[in-house]
C-alpha cells in the first residue's frame, strides 16, 4: 500500500540520474569560457594570451563550480573545483617547461653552428661584436674551449666518482653491517644535501691549501663535481644492487665461487645496465653544474686541454660569462647570442645522457627467465 | 636442559666448515670497506677545509669584515635573503607541486600518466645555468609588470614596497624561477608517496559514495603526509643551496624588506659573485658564508630524512 503512495519519479530520469549535470557540460563551459576568457581580455586593455589564459581560468572555475553547487550540490561542486584545480596546476607547470625550451631554441638556433662548436673565444673582443652588429664584420667567437672543458671536466669526476661510488655500494649491499655501514648511509644522505657552491669552496679551500691561494684548474672543477657525483652514484648503485635476486648469489656459492667472483661476475653484471643508466644520469646532473665550477676552475677565452694547469673554461661558465658580462657593454646581443647557443649545446648534452641512460636501461636489461 | 643445549656447538664445526679466508676474497671486501670510509673522509674533508679557511674571518678584527661591522652583521642579510628566495619558491612551488603529483597519479588518464611524468621530470634536467638565462632574459621582463602593480596597489605591505625595479630582476622573479626549479623534486617524492597509497583504502572511500577529492582528502593525503612535507624539506634545501638562478637573476645589493625592488643578496649567490674575484680576507669571509649556508641546508635536509625514517619504520614497503 505505502509503496503505490510513494510519488512516482519524473517521467525520463531515474532517481540516480536527479541532481546532475547533462554528460557534455564541463566540456561546454570550457569552450564557453574561453570565448568569455578572449571577449575579456580584449575588452580589458587589449588581447594578450596571458590575460586571456589566466581570465578563461578564471572564468571556468567560477562557473562551472557554481553550476555544479546549484544543480548537483556543494560536495560536488568541491570535487568538480578541485579536479579543475588540479589540471590547471599541471598547465601551469607547463608554461616555464615550454618556454625554457622555446626560448633555448629560438635564442639559441641562429648562432649554433659548426662554426660554433669548433672555434674559441680566443681574440674575440667587443669591437668585432659591434662590426659584427653593424654589418661590417662577420659574427665570430665560439665555444669549442668550453665544450672541451667540460668534457674534460666532467670526464675526470666521472673517473673518480664511479669507482669510489660502485665499490660503496658494493659494500653497502654485499658487507657492510653494523655502524660503519650506518654511518656511511647516513653521510652519503648528507652528501646529497650539499649546495653546489659549497662543494665548489672545498675545492677550492682543498686546492688553496695544497697549491697555494688562488689555484685555479679542471682539476679542482673535477674534484668539486664528483663531490656532488659520488653520493647519486651510491645511491643509484645501491638501489641496483639490492634488486638483484638473492637466489642468484646463493647458487653462485652453492657452486663454490669465492664471495668477491660472485659480486664480480655475478652480482655486478646482472645489475650491469641500472648501474650505467644511473652513472649517466649522474654525469647528466653535474654536467649542467655552474656554481663549483667557476670558483674553481675559472674563466678563459682560450683552448686549454691541460686540466691539471691554469683556468679552464665549462659550458656553464661560458654561457654565465657571455650572459652577466658581455664582451661589449655597448652592444651586447651577440654575446647573449652566443650564451643562448651555448645553453642550447648544453641542453642537447643533457638530453642525449638522459637518452643514453634510458637506452642502457632498456638494452642490456638482464633478460629474465620467461 | 642442558644436556639438549649441548649438542649443537660440538657438531656446528663439522656440518658448516668454516671458509677459507681467500686473499681476492679478503682484497675485494677491504677496497669495498675502503671507498666507504673514503666517504667519511671526504666529508670531514668537506667540513675541515671549510672551517679551516673560514677560521681568520672570526679572528679578525670585525672592521676589516666586509661592511666594516664584523661577520654577523655581514652574514645576517645574506641568511634573510637566502630565507626569502627560498621561502617565496616554496610558497609557489608546493601547492602547484601537489597539483601535478595528484593529476599524474590520480586525474591524468592511466595511459598517459607515466609520460607526463616524464614531462615534469624534464625539468629537473634543465641545467641551472639555463634557468638563470631564461629568468634574466625572457621571465624578469614578463613579469615586471606584475611587481610594479603590487608595489602601486598593494605597497602598503613592507614586502611589496615600491616603487618596483624597471627591470624585473628582483627578490620576486629569482623565487620564481627558484620555485621552477624545485617543482620538479617535489612532484617527483609527492607523486611517490601517493601511487603508494593503498588501494583498498581508496576503493573503500569511493565505495561509500566519497567523491574523488574526498577520498584524496580522506585516503591520499593522510597517507602521504610525511612524504609530502619530506619532499618539501628537500625542495627547501635545494632552494638554499641554488646559486646560478639567483646569482643571474636577482640584481643584487643591501638588504631590504622589498622584494619587489632590486637589493638583497643570498648567500650561494653571493659567493658565486665574488669569490673569483676575491683575495685575502674577504675569501675567507665568503668561505664562512658558504659554512653557514651549509649548516642551514643540513637542518634542513637532516630533518626530512629524521620524517621519512620516523615513517619507514611503521610503512608496510619493509
Amino acid at each position: 500500500m505505502s509503496v503505490a503512495t510513494k510519488p512516482a519519479p519524473p517521467a525520463g530520469s531515474s532517481s540516480l540520474a536527479r541532481n546532475q549535470l547533462p554528460r557534455r557540460t564541463t566540456q561546454l563551459v570550457l569552450v564557453l569560457s574561453f570565448a568569455a576568457g578572449a571577449g575579456l581580455s580584449a575588452l580589458f586593455g587589449g588581447f594578450s594570451v596571458v590575460s586571456f589564459a589566466v581570465l578563461s581560468v578564471l572564468v571556468f572555475l567560477v562557473v562551472n563550480t557554481a553550476l555544479s553547487a546549484v544543480v548537483e550540490g556543494r560536495r560536488k561542486a568541491t570535487d568538480k573545483l578541485v579536479t579543475a584545480l588540479v589540471y590547471t596546476a599541471f598547465g601551469i607547470a607547463l608554461v616555464p617547461l615550454i618556454s625554457v625550451i622555446w626560448s633555448v631554441l629560438d635564442n639559441g638556433l641562429p648562432r649554433f653552428s659548426v662554426d660554433f662548436l669548433t672555434t674559441s673565444m680566443r681574440n674575440v673582443t667587443g669591437l668585432n661584436d659591434q662590426q659584427a652588429l653593424e654589418g661590417a664584420a662577420p659574427f665570430i667567437g665560439g665555444a669549442y674551449h668550453a665544450i672541451l672543458g667540460t668534457f674534460l671536466i666532467t670526464g675526470l669526476a666521472t673517473i673518480i666518482s664511479v669507482p669510489i661510488g660502485l665499490l660503496t655500494s658494493v659494500y653497502l649491499v654485499e658487507y657492510g653491517r653494523g655502524r660503519l655501514a650506518r654511518s656511511i648511509t647516513f653521510f652519503v644522505d648528507v652528501m646529497t644535501g650539499i649546495p653546489s657552491i659549497v662543494a665548489g669552496l672545498f675545492a677550492a679551500a682543498l686546492f688553496a691549501v695544497l697549491f697555494g691561494v688562488g689555484t685555479r684548474n679542471g682539476f679542482a672543477g673535477a674534484v668539486a663535481l664528483s663531490v656532488l657525483m659520488i653520493p647519486v652514484v651510491v645511491r643509484s648503485s645501491e638501489e641496483m644492487l639490492r634488486i638483484v635476486p638473492n637466489e642468484l648469489r646463493e647458487a653462485a656459492y652453492a657452486l663454490g665461487v669465492p664471495k668477491w667472483r660472485t659480486i664480480v661476475r655475478v652480482v655486478i653484471p646482472t645489475a650491469i645496465s641500472g648501474i650505467a643508466s644511473g652513472v649517466t644520469l649522474a654525469i647528466a646532473r653535474v654536467v649542467g653544474e655552474t656554481a663549483p665550477l667557476i670558483v674553481t676552475a675559472g674563466f678563459t677565452s682560450s683552448i686549454n686541454s691541460n686540466p691539471f694547469s691554469d683556468w679552464m673554461m665549462s659550458l656553464p661558465a661560458y654561457v654565465y660569462s657571455q650572459a652577466m658580462r658581455p664582451l661589449s657593454g655597448s652592444s651586447p646581443q651577440p654575446s647573449f647570442d652566443r650564451a643562448w647557443a651555448a645553453a642550447l649545446t648544453l641542453i642537447l648534452i643533457v638530453m642525449l645522457l638522459n637518452l643514453v641512460a634510458r637506452l642502457i636501461a632498456r638494452l642490456f636489461a638482464p633478460k629474465t627467465g620467461r | 636442559m642442558t644436556t639438549t643445549a649441548k649438542p649443537p656447538p660440538a657438531e656446528r664445526p663439522a656440518t658448516t666448515p668454516r671458509a677459507k679466508a681467500r686473499p681476492g676474497d679478503r682484497i675485494f671486501s677491504r677496497s669495498a670497506q675502503v671507498a666507504g670510509i673514503l666517504i667519511l673522509v671526504i666529508l670531514a674533508g668537506v667540513a675541515a677545509f671549510l672551517v679551516r679557511e673560514a677560521l681568520p674571518t672570526f679572528t679578525a678584527d670585525s672592521s676589516e669584515i666586509d661592511g666594516g661591522e664584523g661577520f654577523f652583521s655581514y652574514v645576517w642579510p645574506l641568511v634573510f635573503g637566502t630565507l626569502a628566495a627560498a621561502v617565496i619558491a616554496l610558497i609557489v612551488a608546493t601547492p602547484l607541486a601537489l597539483g601535478i603529483a595528484l593529476f599524474i597519479s590520480h586525474y591524468a588518464p592511466r595511459r598517459l600518466a607515466q609520460g607526463l611524468g616524464y614531462i615534469v621530470d624534464l625539468l629537473a634536467a634543465i641545467p641551472s645555468v639555463v634557468f638563470g638565462l631564461w629568468g634574466i632574459q625572457w621571465l624578469a621582463p614578463q613579469v615586471q609588470p606584475a611587481w610594479s602593480w603590487l608595489a602601486d596597489n598593494l605597497g602598503f605591505i613592507p614586502i611589496f614596497t615600491g616603487p618596483a625595479s624597471a627591470t624585473g630582476r628582483t627578490m620576486m622573479t629569482a623565487g620564481l624561477v627558484l620555485a621552477v626549479m624545485i617543482l620538479p623534486i617535489i612532484t617527483a617524492i609527492a607523486r611517490e608517496v601517493f601511487l603508494q597509497t593503498p588501494t583498498l583504502h581508496e576503493e573503500a572511500a569511493l565505495a561509500l559514495g566519497a567523491t574523488r577529492w574526498e577520498m584524496i582528502r580522506m585516503a591520499v593525503i593522510p597517507f602521504g603526509r610525511p612524504g609530502i612535507i619530506s619532499g618539501i624539506m628537500l625542495g627547501l634545501g635545494r632552494a638554499l643551496g641554488e646559486t646560478m638562478a639567483v646569482a643571474m637573476v636577482l640584481s643584487t645589493g643591501g638588504f631590504t624588506w622589498s622584494m619587489v625592488t632590486a637589493g638583497n643578496n643570498t648567500i650561494a649567490a653571493e659567493i658565486a659573485l665574488d669569490f673569483p674575484e676575491s683575495s685575502g680576507l674577504k675569501t675567507n669571509t665568503l668561505i664562512a658564508a658558504g659554512l653557514v649556508l651549509f649548516a642551514i641546508t643540513l637542518a634542513v635536509n637532516m630533518f626530512a630524512r629524521w620524517i621519512v625514517s620516523r615513517r619507514s619504520e611503521f610503512s608496510g614497503a619493509n
